[in-house]
């Protein structure tokens, strides 16, 4: 087994000690960072992704991948960023104003950031004036907005009506949690709708696509 | 009963003895110690009555939308307690569980009480209808992070939306607390049986006392009752998880377990029942307490999911819908509706309790078999456990004894219960009995050696250890900015 394989091996099986003593080798051996990322790092995410969402492992199994890769990013984001290389994609993520439901937001946040892409964690409660202005500082190519209330999700519609009517055309919004449909995604004007955390990565690529 | 050992901020527990130790006596509609309310309903004095909960459609909360925000309320109480009476019910409880602009300016909040307590003055006018308003503010203290629990504007306007609500006459006072919430989402996520005693008993514990201390006190000086809380944003939000396949069943069944002993702490300091509907954990603690209780379960898939739709009926002393937004239905409006779906479920209890124990224990029995089978959170609520679950937290004398040793407990019967064919669990989730049973048994002998630990491990940034008595480490710098918005919130009433 190659090292990458077995870095991509450790980070599916939540082994941090193991990516902490792999990375550096592979760095030492002259491996190129962006090669772990695309070929061990993301990928074992995704095979970690594939499982939860087949229902083979739970949140508490998903999260010790998470935090191997996540051991695995500290060593080699530096030298990522030194070399000018930028993640394929910026996401923005917040539970909108007035709901302080961040189970599921965070779900997605670690799914996301599995799958290679810059995540920036807004919180709770933010509301639509902060959504726009952290648009404008980071230039993401995403924007999820969470709620569990259905009596925030009217701030759901204030808050793309608000991304929009700040002339950010371009930028994907994307909507979930409990009582949010695809029809209500479509009727606010959002881009797209992920029913679950174990869902969110691909409806994101399907809307950045588009 | 213990009294409190206060010098070395050790919590003890005040229930030494179960005030049902026999299964067959923890049954719905009787409880040793009932509540009498004005208009004349005895909660658990042998008649299960409905208890309605409702809510806004989908809208905002704001000055404009205020007229509307009250027709809602209006129109539900007259709708709702006609139809009650039309269907002979004996007695119905009206819950209004504040949406947090409502707590957040109490004269919104009481506005709606005011308008309920009108519409159970008319209906009992109008038709002799018995019936008591519950007024459940929700804890907004969390929408500040880390939030402050004892002081500040969202713990002021709480405490002032409790006592006006009091003085208004609203009879029964509870709410879903959420001390300790701070650290237990991250606590279920990872599946740490460890944060998870943590945050139920030793932070929900500290806080519990704090505020039920209070409400108990605003209940004291206007003649109405402290009634109870509820561990739905730990235990219904493990239960939420499990049903999405997120967090194993047997983990969230076990979380259950533990979370009675950070809401028994509220009728330690006083409060009376009845027990607040989405604390599945109740039927424990009205087998320790003596207390009434209400419950939820198969009427409540409005509000959530849940796999204890008939069991959880087996102990109730009022039967709750959970939730249900004031939307047309083809029948009625949706609370409406759920009156009558309510209605109907108490009276068929009602009918078997009247025909004598023998129908009662019989209409249990299919409600407690037709559930325990079938899911570790379900089994674990049987009377039969629930007793075995309250002797476990009674025979120790602290609150982080008691957690240990119910958790240990759960686990206990989930195993057996699993190896001698009673309860089905999956492969995947078996090993996590395994795994919880480690944890306990490295947990340390004594509370303050576990809060020691706990405070170099826990993310201090997230929660105010001053405000749950707890010493911050030598040498850990705490900066608090204390900014609005940050906090978790309870995946157990999402539809609220």
């Amino acid at each position: 087994m190659s090292k990458l394989e077995d870095l991509k091996t450790a980070v599916i099986n939540g082994k941090r000690k193991d990516v902490k003593t792999i990375v550096p080798e592979l760095l030492e051996s002259g491996a190129d960072p962006v090669e772990m990322l695309e070929q061990a790092l993301i990928p074992a995410m995704s095979v970690v992704g594939e499982r939860f969402k087949k229902n083979e492992i739970f949140v508490p199994e998903m999260l010790v991948s998470a935090r191997a890769m996540k051991e695995a990013m500290k060593i080699i984001e530096p030298i990522l960023i030194e070399a000018g290389v930028k993640p394929e994609f910026k996401a923005l993520i917040g539970t909108v104003e007035g709901d302080l439901h961040d189970i599921g937001k965070n779900l997605v946040a670690t799914m996301w950031k599995g799958a290679g892409f810059d995540v920036v964690d807004l919180g709770v409660n933010v509301s639509p004036a902060a959504f726009v202005q952290a648009i404008e500082e980071h230039s993401p190519h995403l924007v999820g907005l969470s709620a569990l209330l259905t009596t925030t999700m009217p701030a759901m519609r204030d808050t793309v009506e608000k991304i929009r009517g700040a002339g950010h055309d371009k930028v994907k919004v994307l909507i979930g949690g409990a009582p949010v449909t695809l029809e209500f995604a479509r009727e606010i004007g959002a881009d797209g709708y992920a029913s679950d955390a174990a869902s969110a990565v691909d409806a994101a690529r399907e809307i950045l696509a588009s | 009963m213990r009294l409190p050992l206060t010098p070395k901020n050790e919590y003890i527990m005040k229930y030494a003895d179960l005030a049902i130790s026999d299964p067959s006596q923890l049954v719905y509609g009787v409880s040793p110690r009932p509540l009498k309310t004005r208009y004349g309903l005895n909660i658990g004095g042998g008649t299960i009555y409905p208890e309605l909960n409702f809510t806004l459609p989908n809208m905002d909360i704001k000055p404009a939308t205020l007229p509307e925000v009250y027709r809602h309320y209006r129109q539900i109480a007259e709708e709702t307690l006609k139809r009650a009476a039309e269907l002979e019910v004996p007695g119905v409880v009206l819950e209004f569980e504040t949406l947090p602009p409502m707590t957040e300016h109490p004269e919104i909040g009481l506005e709606v009480v005011k308008i309920l307590l009108d519409g159970i003055e008319k209906a009992n006018s109008a038709y002799g209808l018995k019936a008591a308003l519950r007024c459940t503010p929700n804890d907004n203290r969390e929408f500040i992070r880390p939030p402050l629990m004892r002081s500040g504007r969202y713990w002021e306007a709480m405490l002032e939306l409790f006592e006006k609500s009091a003085a208004a006459g609203a009879e029964l006072l509870s709410i879903e607390s959420v001390g300790g919430k701070e650290l237990h989402d991250d606590a279920l996520v990872n599946g740490d049986l460890r944060a998870v005693l943590f945050s139920l008993c030793v932070m929900g514990v500290r806080d519990m006392r704090f505020l039920w201390e209070h409400i108990v006190g605003i209940a004291g000086r206007h003649g109405v009752h402290a009634a109870g809380d509820t561990a739905c944003g730990f235990g219904n939000t493990a239960m939420v998880l499990a049903e999405r396949r997120m967090i194993p069943k047997v983990f969230a069944s076990v979380v259950r377990a533990v979370s009675a002993v950070r809401s028994l702490v509220a009728y330690e300091c006083g409060a009376v029942g009845p027990g607040k509907d989405c604390g599945y954990e109740n039927p424990i603690l009205k087998a320790i307490t003596g207390f009434p209780m209400s419950m939820e379960g198969k009427t409540s898939a409005c509000a959530h999911l849940s796999p204890v739709g008939n069991l959880a009926a087996a102990t109730a002393d009022l039967w709750s819908n959970e939730s249900v937004q004031n939307i047309k239905l083809l029948g009625a409006m949706a609370p409406v509706c759920y009156m009558e779906q309510l209605a109907y479920d108490c009276r068929l209890m009602n009918q078997a309790a009247k025909d004598g124990p023998e129908d009662r224990a019989r209409l249990i029995k299919w409600m407690v078999e037709s559930d325990a089978a079938l899911d570790p959170q379900a089994l674990i609520l049987a009377p039969e456990n629930c007793i075995s679950l309250a002797q476990a937290i009674v025979s120790e004398d602290s609150h982080y004894a008691a957690g240990i040793s119910v958790a240990r407990k759960a686990i206990g019967i989930l195993r057996e219960s699993h190896q001698q064919g009673r309860l089905r669990i999956n492969e995947r989730e078996a090993g996590w009995l395994d795994r919880m049973e480690d944890e306990l048994d490295d947990m340390p002998e004594s509370e303050d050696e576990f809060i020691d630990e706990m405070m170099e491990e826990v993310d201090l940034e997230k929660f105010t250890p001053q405000d749950y008595d707890l010493p911050v480490p030598a040498g850990a710098q705490v900066h608090h900015s204390h900014s609005e918005g940050s906090a978790p919130g309870c995946l157990g009433c999402g539809s609220h």
